[in-house]
């Protein structure tokens, strides 16, 4: 199964190598990961989405516990949570294709933030599901160029993530 | 207040620390931290010949004293020369701090002459690691690197000092840090209560019990408390190779180790109980064999520090996390005053036991006939009489190892030194060395064969040069004999590259080192060598004994099979 792990850890160098690593030397899976430093400049927060069963979750989530620059960590998807991704595409925007990027965006509640005569980019934000209906959509129109950020999540409703 | 450059608050903490010895070699980087040394006579440096001598030594006192060891080397190949021995703690999770020279800071990240990225490089193989970012956070990171070194679960840590860190000319305030916190970092300082009533609660009704106990109970300080709540409910106990000497194994209750090359016994309780209590050990491969068939009807506690051990081979029913001593102190206190509740059952679980343990009486080796190579087993019975049981002892890896374990028998825990996790050959010597030095009135033995001993044999000249006096029991049987015997049983004996075509004259070559030496071929000349070899404690040698190649560990588990299945000869199995 599919888990969203997010990690508050020491905003030092070497600390998110720290993080990768576990992943690569326990043969773990990373399919997207994020990372900015929070309102507390020392603490950077990191997400991991990442794909096994109970015991292999139990057992990443022992040794990031483990690492000395993890200072606390949740698993959103044990309980309901906000999942949302950003996307930027370039798509190629001509002729009668123009009219048909513009709509298709506005059904996704995407917006173009960039125009050429020949292709817009388009911004979309979302959960990884929307982002992936969204460029299936846009296939027959020609995708140039996608930049996705990773999954980023909070926890619904009192839960917070703090120190 | 006082105002020291960074090399004399390396030094300086050293001392505050407590440090006696440390281990290492100079090199371009680390000069400006050996010319502080040099101008103190606290801290005692030992040069060895080869940096992952360094290591091995630091890890052998570590692990015969509980204290973390120290090394100190310089960048580039002194560090990566580091490396195995870091590993080889990390594996057995023993506590060490290792002090890396670095390049400038201006030039890392060039290609700087002997640089490398030793954070990096030892990143899977250690606890934690620091880079020194200002010559003024060396107190606070020293005193973190011995901290998270030696708590919890205890491991190796890394330092990496820039050279420019440790310029003479800057000088900066020193106060020794009595106490650190990291926030991320609160290892656990209990049991939870209500798991361990749980766990005495399954022990009180079991009917075939057996404590299964491991490292943690040595390195957390736990064998005296063990002793106690073991005899308490007259449960048989197996450890494994690391905490081999946690429970007096000359005691009945004691069954020997377990796993791959463990006793029958152990291993056939095992089986059949039905609840083990695991206590600081890891459930580690050699020791469960196949895990789906591993102990098929009994229900599993698990005690240990580490919460990323526990339930990660085989799955607890009663996880317990917390240190070893602490849980089985309470432990004892709930058994107290209580009556197990099934005795009966209890005294028919020791009479099979008692079974298992006649079946293979006399039956473990057969002693050599004349004008027979001497066989590995019988030596190491023949150390053990000799020593009466009390000396240090160090292993290489391979065949020695396992007769070393299996035929000395060990009261004391942190006597017995190997490398038993990451397996590592050259360990032995280097070990028993770092113990010596430390403890210079016990008998330090190391046991070797020719292929282990020759991968670090340069640390003749660093025992030539502080005299000291291990003794080197080398089972020479002129192959590596464990490659030999799973190529014997895996590869119709097809002996690739598993023979030494080419021996020194290890006699020779001992003497040239000033040391005595002594080859020994037969039965009769066995016992008076060693007599010779122990005569005097601070005195070298080197006992060259040949031995039978043909020999083969046993009992061995059939791999993919349970605890149960096992080889117990060349021609007998399960």
């Amino acid at each position: 199964m599919r888990h969203i792990i997010s990690i508050l850890m020491e905003n030092e160098p070497g600390a998110l190598s720290r993080v990768v690593g576990l992943f690569a030397q326990r043969n773990y899976n990373i399919e997207t990961l994020n990372v900015a430093p929070t309102e507390d400049p020392t603490l950077s927060r990191l997400t991991v989405t990442t794909v096994g069963d109970d015991r292999v979750i139990e057992q990443i989530t022992k040794h990031l516990n483990k690492l000395i620059d993890v200072v606390k960590l949740v698993d959103l998807t044990e309980g309901n949570h906000i999942e949302r991704e950003l996307m930027l595409v370039k798509v190629k925007a001509l002729g009668a294709a123009r009219d048909e990027v513009k709509r298709t965006a506005d059904i996704f509640r995407a917006q173009v933030v960039d125009v050429t005569p020949s292709l817009y980019t388009v911004q979309i934000t979302g959960d990884a599901g929307k982002l992936d209906a969204f460029l299936q959509a846009m296939a027959p129109v020609g995708i140039l160029e996608v930049a996705r950020t990773g999954v980023s999540g909070i926890a619904r409703g009192d839960k917070v993530l703090s120190l | 207040m006082e105002l020291l450059s960074g090399a004399d608050m390396i030094a300086r903490f050293l001392q505050d620390e407590g440090v006696e010895y440390i281990y290492g070699y100079p090199g371009g980087a680390a000069l400006h931290i050996y010319d502080a040394l040099f101008r103190q006579d606290k801290v005692k440096h030992i040069l060895v010949r080869h940096e992952q001598a360094a290591t091995h030594a630091a890890d052998g006192y570590a692990r015969a004293s509980g204290k973390p060891g120290v090394v100190l080397v310089t960048s580039g190949p002194g560090a990566t020369n580091a490396v195995t021995g870091i590993a080889t703690a990390y594996m057995d999770s023993i506590p060490m701090v290792v002090l890396c020279g670095q390049v400038m800071s201006h030039l890392i990240g060039d290609d700087a002459f002997q640089e490398t990225d030793i954070i990096g490089v030892t990143r899977p193989i250690v606890k934690h690691s620091f880079s020194i970012n200002h010559p003024s956070d060396i107190p606070e990171v020293l005193k973190k690197a011995f901290y998270l070194a030696s708590t919890g679960r205890p491991g190796p840590v890394v330092v990496d000092i820039p050279k420019d860190m440790t310029a003479p000319t800057e000088r900066y305030e020193y106060v020794y840090p009595k106490k650190v916190k990291l926030r991320s970092y609160n290892p656990v300082s209990r049991g939870h209560t209500g798991q361990i009533k749980k766990a005495v609660d399954l022990m009180l009704k079991a009917k075939r019990p057996i404590f299964y106990t491991g490292g943690g109970v040595v390195t957390g300080n736990a064998s005296e408390g063990l002793t106690d709540l073991v005899q308490r409910l007259g449960f048989p106990i197996t450890t494994t190779l690391m905490g081999i000497g946690s429970y007096p194994q000359s005691d009945r209750q004691c069954l020997g180790w377990l796993g791959m090359h463990g006793s029958y016994e152990s291993n056939m309780a095992m089986h059949h109980a039905d609840l083990v209590v695991a206590i600081g050990a890891r459930f580690d491969d050699r020791v469960t064999n196949n895990t789906s068939k591993f102990c098929p009807t009994a229900k599993i506690v698990h005690v240990d520090i580490d919460p990323s051990s526990v339930s990660k081979t085989v799955r607890a029913d009663v996880p317990i996390v917390g240190p070893a001593q602490g849980v089985i102190n309470e432990m004892i206190s709930l058994v107290q005053g209580k009556d197990i509740a099934h005795a009966d059952a209890l005294a028919e679980w020791w009479q099979k036991i008692d079974g298992w343990r006649e079946e293979r009486q006399g039956k473990l080796y057969e002693p050599s006939v004349e004008d027979e190579p001497l066989k590995p087993q019988e030596v190491i019975e023949a150390i053990c009489r000799q020593t009466h049981g009390e000396a240090f002892i160090t292993t290489d890896v391979g065949q020695h190892q396992m007769f070393a374990a299996q035929y000395y028998k060990f009261d004391k825990p942190n006597r017995f030194i190997t490398s038993g996790g990451l397996g590592t050959m050259g360990f032995g010597f280097p070990a028993a060395m770092g113990i010596k030095i430390n403890y210079p009135d016990d008998q330090v033995v190391c046991i070797t064969g020719e292929g282990s001993y020759q991968m670090m044999m340069q640390e003749l000249s660093t025992c030539k040069q502080y005299g000291v006096g291990v003794k080197i029991i080398n089972l020479n049987n002129a192959s590596l004999g464990m490659v030999r015997q799973w190529q014997d049983l895996n590869y119709k004996s097809r002996h690739a590259h598993s023979y030494m075509e080419s021996l020194p004259d290890f006699q020779k070559l001992t003497e040239a080192y000033g040391f005595t030496a002594l080859r020994v071929d037969t039965n009769e000349e066995l016992e008076p060598a060693l007599e010779r070899m122990l005569a005097d404690k601070h005195e070298l040698v080197f006992l060259d004994i040949y031995v039978d190649p043909r020999e083969h560990v046993y009992p061995m588990q059939v791999p993919l099979g349970s605890m149960r299945d096992m080889l117990l000869s060349k021609t007998e199995r399960t």
